[in-house]
């Protein structure tokens, strides 16, 4: 009986609560819902890439039998978008098209060859208007206004400059500056967007199960739209096939899902193609970044000097968010002194950009640390050196106001540097090979919500009925990254009791309580803090209970989980018996958990959008490439990564090493393979073979270092585990090229053919310099 | 046209009139009810809807129906019998081989027909049973991980 204690759940290898669904095809996801007289919705889509529509003419397809639903601009009662100031986008375009493939109209009907019928039978015509693929074409002199609100077709222009930016270049002893170029990468997650609307015309009310990773947001979007008042909806998020943040916004084929069902005053399942979901994007942007930097001769960075311009695409979408992102997280991972930004979010005639993994920090973050790879060589330091030469030391509040109170960047680069054998490897493997390395983070989620309403940041529920089970309520999305039952564990941790105790439903909007969504790496900060808080105040009503059967002061009950008992001797009461005394007189047990950011999380107000980029903590990480070249076909093989993640309290270490081979991994794809490639807006990549993602065949091993320096605001000193080093593969992946055939690249997705035109440059360039070192001689 | 199809699903006996442009993955997914295999592309590009033909992995989104006249097809909702996971499956699950669970039917099914035939993998065999296979979530390494657990659970 003494040997009772509490079960622990923290910090064990956990496989996902819902795993067993997902390994035996009982989970649901949005396409997988069907009722026998379900309509089939489908998208009528713009030939054009920029054009007024003059009319539309839906009278032919209305006639067609079989059709229940014809719906264009004209069903739409507002715009949609993400941030409150930028809302331009309509579920259905509104007098104008602005990329090639925006929907135009939609249609519900019997069967799918009725309803692509019934597309065929819609007559639109347009008014063709210059269209602009690139940043430079749309911001040209005279260029005509995508929305007429945005001159120069400029969605936002941002910069900052802090600290003393020239005398911090003047005091250097090396000052570099290089142009860099990435191309624009889509999510591609696998289950492609899909929605399944059931209408209830009786009351008029909307049930609606959509593939988002926000169901909060697609429910004020979808109120917005259809005109219907916000509780007459109820969004039920099914299983998620992925979102890397193209489902951190709401998407047309949402809202068109519970258009078309009330419409048709029935079900409708809308269920896109690939193409389309590539079409519908929401992607990475093409960017455009000069970075400059000077440095000490000791590695020490004097000042950051640096711009970039992204491609946006036609609407805004994340738009401000990203470009402000892309300047303020050069801060929160080094000791930055002095920094200049000038950064630029350009409409174009391409699918929108959105909010991809590691959102807007990626590219400038390649570029940075490329280019001081680069410097370290030049002036005969390690790469690692470089790193520790400009660590900050927690707590902190970097220059442009950001908090920093757990820091684990030092460890993740002995991590990396001990497990890569770098001291004894680097520069010995041989012709064609060689071993690259980088730093990254990222925040655990921003610290002031897009949408405030002085809400918490999170709300949990607990239940627990005369059965003794406890339910967990929340409504956060899980979406594959494992925050379900990273909630049970905090639960049941706090608790003391076992994980099996705890059902967790998610996101539902008629039974939990409202979650902004699993986006920016909130989740397990946020949701789990309040987990705890709710698992915290479930416990003090059992010890209550188990004080007044035991006839003890509350204070002296001794809670092991399982068993509450008065001390040693006592054999005391079992999990049910406490459950049943704390249900007398009380009914079901219904309890709250919220959790808060601090002020001093929220970030600066330096300039205009600092505060993007606060958050209650960072995660670090510190990774090493190596790499085999083909000389002959410039082919890059990724024989290893070594990549050291400081998380924080790796609550469930099993998810932190599967979120950061997955991060590792699609940086991978980003930095060797995948590009969007336009032919007038015309996509040229829409399909998984196009868009060349990583197969099993190329993919490395990777071997994962968690290092925990734990947060003192995070849920048990947890932080973000599934972006931050996503972003340092890319520079690692071209540092450890230069290092195997002496060639920096500065230009993504780096192909086989663009290594080759390197590396014909360089032999050129050595000949040329042969030739002339003959001559002098 | 339309032809009356004789097969086993999931070692159950159907007799269904299709039409003959029918899908296999919209026979299972439609007639059928057995919403575990996915669609995840426009066609012949994800591995999603791996099934197994007469113990082979086919991409049922290539499959005509009407082509598995007297065929033995599974998919991976049938694979657990009396409630308990497969090996493969166990091996999924415990070791993080899915994480959205999107990809997963058709990596079990790649695996389960890669087990049938090969007890004893090497890690290049998984890696050329799998080839076919797109996960966006994994980077692979813990499906590895997965199918080798189910390789020692099967020969223990
Ligand atoms: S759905 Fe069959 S290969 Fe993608
Ligand atoms: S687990 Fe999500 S695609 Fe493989």
């Amino acid at each position: 009986m003494n040997k009772i204690t509490p079960i622990l759940s923290i910090g064990i290898p956990k496989p996902l609560v819902d795993g067993p669904e997902k390994t035996t095809g009982k989970a649901m996801f949005a396409a997988d819902f069907q009722v026998v007289d379900a309509l089939v919705g489908r998208i009528l889509r713009s030939p054009l890439a920029h054009a007024n529509i003059v009319a539309i003419d839906t009278s032919k397809a209305e006639a067609l039998p079989g059709v229940l639903a014809v719906i264009t601009e004209a069903d739409c009662a507002d715009s949609y978008g993400v941030l409150p100031i930028a809302m331009n986008e309509w579920a259905l375009a509104r007098h104008r098209v602005r990329y090639r493939g925006e929907p135009v109209a939609a249609v519900a009907a019997v069967d799918v060859a009725t309803a692509q019928r019934a597309l065929d039978l819609i007559d639109v015509s347009y008014e063709e208007l210059p269209a602009y693929f690139t940043a430079d074409q749309a911001r040209a002199q005279g260029a005509k206004l995508l929305h007429d609100d945005k001159p120069g077709n400029i969605e936002r222009e941002v910069d900052f400059d802090l600290g003393d930016v020239d005398a911090g270049m003047a005091a250097a002893d090396l000052v570099r500056e290089l142009d860099f170029h990435c191309a624009e990468v889509c999510q591609a997650q696998m289950e492609p967007h899909a929605a399944f609307a059931e209408y209830d015309a009786a009351r008029e009310r909307l049930t609606i199960r959509p593939s988002t990773q926000v169901p909060f947001y697609v429910h004020k979007m979808l109120a917005r739209t259809m005109a219907l008042p916000e509780s007459h909806i109820r969004v039920i998020k099914p299983h998620i096939g992925g979102g890397f943040g193209c489902r951190t916004e709401t998407l047309q084929s949402d809202l068109i899902a519970g258009l078309l069902a009330r419409k048709a005053r029935a079900t409708v399942k809308v269920v896109l193609s690939r193409e389309e979901t590539f079409i519908t994007h929401r992607g990475r942007p093409e960017t455009q970044i000069k970075m400059k930097v000077g440095m000490k001769k000791d590695g020490t960075i004097t000042a950051v000097d640096f711009s970039a311009q992204q491609r946006g695409g036609a609407y805004s979408g994340y738009g401000i968010v990203t470009i402000l992102y892309a300047g303020s997280l050069i801060y929160g991972i080094y000791d930055i002194v002095s920094a200049r930004f000038k950064g630029c979010r350009v409409l174009t005639n391409t699918p929108p950009c959105g909010a991809f993994r590691g959102h807007g920090t990626v590219k400038t973050r390649f570029a940075f640390e490329n280019l001081i790879d680069g410097m370290a060589t030049e002036l005969g330091l390690d790469p690692f050196a470089v790193r520790r030469a400009n660590l900050l030391v927690a707590p902190t509040m970097t220059e442009n106001d950001l908090l920093v109170n757990s820091y684990g960047l030092d460890q993740c680069l002995d991590w990396a540097e001990k497990a890569s054998g770098w001291k004894q490897r680097k520069g010995k493997l041989g012709p064609n090979k060689g071993l690259g390395m980088a730093c990254s983070h990222y925040i655990s989620g921003a610290s002031k919500p897009k949408h405030w309403t002085g809400e918490p940041h999170a709300t949990i529920h607990l239940r627990v009925d005369w059965d003794a089970s406890i339910t967990l309520l929340t409504g956060a999305a899980e979406i594959g990254q494992g925050s379900s039952t990273v909630m049970a564990q905090c639960v049941a941790e706090t608790l003391g009791v076992d994980m099996g105790r705890i059902r967790v439903i998610a996101s539902d909007s008629a039974l939990t309580p409202k979650d902004n969504g699993s986006y920016s790496s909130r989740v397990t900060f946020m949701v789990g803090n309040a987990s705890i808080d709710a698992a915290q105040n479930l416990k003090a009503l059992l010890i209550e209970a188990a004080a007044r059967k035991l006839d003890i002061p509350p204070a002296d009950v001794e809670c092991l989980g399982e068993v509450y008992r008065g001390g040693q001797q006592d054999q005391g009461l079992t999990f049910e018996e406490v459950v049943m005394e704390a249900l007398n007189g009380e009914g079901t047990l219904a309890v709250k958990g919220t959790y808060d950011t601090i002020p001093e999380s929220w970030g600066g107000r330096k300039y205009r959008g600092a505060a993007i980029g606060g958050t209650m903590a960072f995660s670090y990480a510190a990774q090493v490439v190596e790499v085999t070249v083909d000389p002959y076909t410039a082919e890059i093989t990724v024989d290893k990564v070594w990549v050291a993640h400081d998380c924080g309290k790796a609550l469930n270490p099993l998810a932190v090493e599967g979120q950061v081979q997955g991060s590792v991994w699609m940086g991978m794809g980003q930095a060797m393979s995948e590009e969007t490639r336009f032919h007038e807006g015309l996509p040229l990549h829409a399909n998984m073979l196009d868009y060349r993602v990583p197969t099993i065949m190329e993919s490395p091993p990777i071997e994962v270092g968690i290092i925990e320096a734990n947060d003192p605001h995070g849920p048990f000193g947890a932080k973000e585990a599934g972006e931050g080093s996503l972003t340092g593969f890319l520079p690692a992946l071209t540092n450890a090229v230069a290092d195997a055939m002496g060639v920096r690249a500065t230009e993504l997705p780096l192909t086989p053919d663009r290594l080759m035109e390197l590396l014909e440059k360089k032999a050129r360039d050595d000949r040329t310099a042969a030739n002339a070192e003959g001559k002098v001689a | 046209m339309k032809t009356t199809l004789s097969l086993t699903v999931n070692g159950i006996n159907r007799d269904d009139v299709v039409p003959d442009n029918m899908l296999l993955v919209d026979y299972l997914r439609e007639k059928a009810g057995l919403t575990g295999t996915k669609i995840g592309c426009d066609g012949g590009e994800c591995g999603a809807c791996t099934v197994l033909i007469n113990d082979r992995p086919r991409h049922a989104c290539l499959t005509l129906a009407a082509t598995c006249q007297n065929a033995k097809v599974e998919t991976v909702d049938g694979l657990s019998r009396d409630g308990r996971l497969t090996a493969i499956q166990r091996g999924f699950h415990e070791k993080l081989g899915a994480q959205c669970g999107f990809c997963t039917p058709g990596m079990i099914m790649a695996s389960e027909a890669l087990l049938r035939r090969n007890p004893d993998p090497s890690e290049a065999d998984i890696r050329a049973a799998l080839a076919a296979n797109i996960c966006r979530c994994t980077g692979y390494v813990k499906i590895i991980e997965a199918v080798q657990f189910a390789a020692r659970e099967l020969s223990a």
